[in-house]
């Protein structure tokens, strides 16, 4: 390895001579430009249709076709961006009541969704009419807490997936909430619910260390905080109880939160939450700019919320 | 000079991979989406013929109130909560009997379950839609004369306007119950009593835990909201009655 390393630097050394105008210095510039833009949304239920002007809280706010128009600016501007969301995709307008999540799932695939979990409304009209509005969305669903094994979704489901972007490599895994008392047994059928925090202590080991992941993400459905019941998993209690995950997009408790959670992991380290309320009145985003890990150490990390 | 141009582009290929990356700088921020945004055309367009037909049926008419219905029009009983829990109770009974051979004897849903009132004037699909908000399906539990004995306690210490439908109850003054009939007769120890009601209430909400371990459980596959709109549909003129099945003397 070392020295096919000084033979491809001993070729460019020569070539640099030869070429001349290009100097390492503009090279070493140019690869510290790497950016990353993450778009999120969770708990859209259905709201296709943007808020009536007369709407007590949302006037005039939200809708899909709005939606998409930001997102592919945003894409225009930045081609290296994901789009995801964080569950409960379906349930709360007429749409899904008449067509089942059919819309729902086809305007997300022409918007070019690239992932989403899996919220506790997804099985509002059970699992085998979820699976069955499958084949309507272009876009991924990651569950590593839902064991699917016996049921339709087996293998529909992955526990993560690995985007490469500019040769940055992301992964995403997901989390969902426990169903039992949430939703209908006869809905859900066999999944299984693990716990969520133990789940993700070792997806984000896998991610890190065994993938080499350079971005961990998490895709929660888990919800934001419970003050009330400070034991139930949070996004807020998963972030402080594992480490190397660079961000958590959650969704379940609606909380629009004002700006990004900037908590503590294991390692003392910071790790970005965020959650944008419900029914697509907002967009998250997330830029992660990337630089030589050299000159991380040397010059270290800034967050801007 | 070729063959030069193609290695060094080879070489910042794998040489800019291989540098180890990390993150310098983040930034983060929630996006309003408001009418500052212009509006996707072709998404719009894709939309529209769902939107239409919703639109369509929603303003289907397929009854009349003759008056305002909303769920405090009365104490122990409203005249919402009396339609409700009759129309369930018809609604289901020819398909509990076909499948039984047996007919039902109570319904019992939640007072929290009515989201909106009727307003006097044409009833539309939209009206269950507001009404009836969620997917609560139908479901008949056949309860033993304890469990109805525990019902009528619920509803007693509760005193809020449940809705009820083939059961009669009266208070004292005191909140003591005088009497509770079901259609008309007295509860039989050693008979069971067919209750329909939501799967909702039926799975431990509004600790209804009278309904969680029933004799039997037959699911209807019915949502309450399509119960209404077949009701709906049946009447020219809805009841708005209220006739002292849940009074205090």
């Amino acid at each position: 390895m070392k020295r096919r390393d000084f033979i491809q630097n001993s070729l460019a050394s020569s070539a640099f001579v030869t070429l001349g105008g290009l100097s390492l210095q503009s090279f070493t510039a140019n690869s510290a430009k790497k950016h990353i833009t993450i778009l999120h949304t969770n708990d859209v239920h259905s709201h296709i249709d943007p808020f009536g002007a007369n709407h007590p809280r949302n006037p005039n706010q939200g809708g899909a076709a709005r939606r998409a128009s930001l997102i592919s600016n945003i894409r225009k501007e930045n081609p290296n961006t994901l789009l995801l969301d964080a569950g409960d995709i379906f349930q709360g307008t007429p749409y899904f009541n008449y067509y089942g999540g059919e819309l729902e799932f086809k305007l997300m695939s022409m918007m070019k969704y690239d992932l989403a979990t899996i919220g506790n409304h997804d099985f509002d009209n059970g699992i085998d009419r979820l699976y069955a509005q499958l084949p309507n969305a272009n876009f991924e669903f990651v569950s590593a807490n839902y064991d699917f094994k016996n049921t339709v979704l087996d293998t529909h489901v992955k526990p993560y997936k690995i985007f490469m972007k500019d040769g940055i490599k992301i992964g995403i895994f997901g989390l969902g909430v426990k169903l039992a008392g949430l939703v209908d047994k006869r809905m859900y059928k066999e999944t299984v619910y693990n716990d969520p925090i133990e789940t993700a202590q070792d997806m984000s080991r896998i991610l890190k260390e065994e993938e080499k992941c350079d971005l961990v993400i998490c895709l929660s459905h888990i919800g934001y905080n419970y003050k009330r019941n400070p034991e139930r998993p949070s996004d807020l209690k998963l972030a402080r109880a594992t480490k190397d995950i660079d961000l958590i997009i959650g969704g379940h408790t609606h909380t629009f939160l004002p700006k990004p959670t900037i908590e503590k992991n294991s390692k003392g380290e910071s790790v970005l939450v965020n959650q944008v309320g419900a029914y697509g009145v907002y967009v998250g985003r997330i830029d992660f700019y990337f630089d030589a890990e050299k000159n991380v150490i040397a010059n270290g990390k800034s967050i801007i919320v | 000079m070729r063959k030069i141009i193609a290695l060094l582009a080879i070489f910042i290929a794998i040489s800019c991979s291989k540098e180890k990356q990390s993150v310098s700088k983040i930034e983060g921020k929630r996006i309003n989406i408001n009418d500052s945004i212009t509006t996707n055309q072709e998404i719009e367009d894709f939309i529209k013929p769902f939107r239409k037909r919703i639109q369509e049926d929603m303003n289907k008419v397929l009854s009349y109130a003759s008056k305002d219905m909303h769920k405090n029009d009365g104490k122990l009983e409203t005249t919402i909560g009396n339609l409700m829990a009759d129309l369930v109770k018809s609604q289901s009974e020819p398909i509990y009997k076909k499948r039984t051979e047996k007919s039902i004897d109570i319904c019992i849903l939640n007072h929290g379950g009515i989201r909106a009132p009727i307003q006097a004037g044409p009833i539309k699909t939209r009206t269950a839609f507001n009404v009836m908000p969620f997917e609560n399906s139908i479901v008949v539990a056949e309860l033993t004369a304890e469990n109805v004995h525990g019902m009528i306690d619920y509803l007693v210490k509760a005193k809020r306007a449940h809705p009820i439908s083939g059961l009669t109850i009266k208070l004292d003054q005191n909140d003591k119950l005088v009497e509770a009939l079901v259609n008309g007769k007295p509860i039989e120890a050693n008979k069971t009593y067919a209750v329909v009601t939501s799967d909702y209430l039926q799975n431990g909400g509004d600790r209804m835990d009278f309904l969680k371990n029933p004799e039997s459980l037959e699911i209807l596959d019915y949502k309450i909201r399509n119960a209404m709109i077949d009701y709906f549909k049946t009447v020219d003129t809805i009841p708005a009655k209220l006739d002292g099945r849940f009074i205090q003397q």
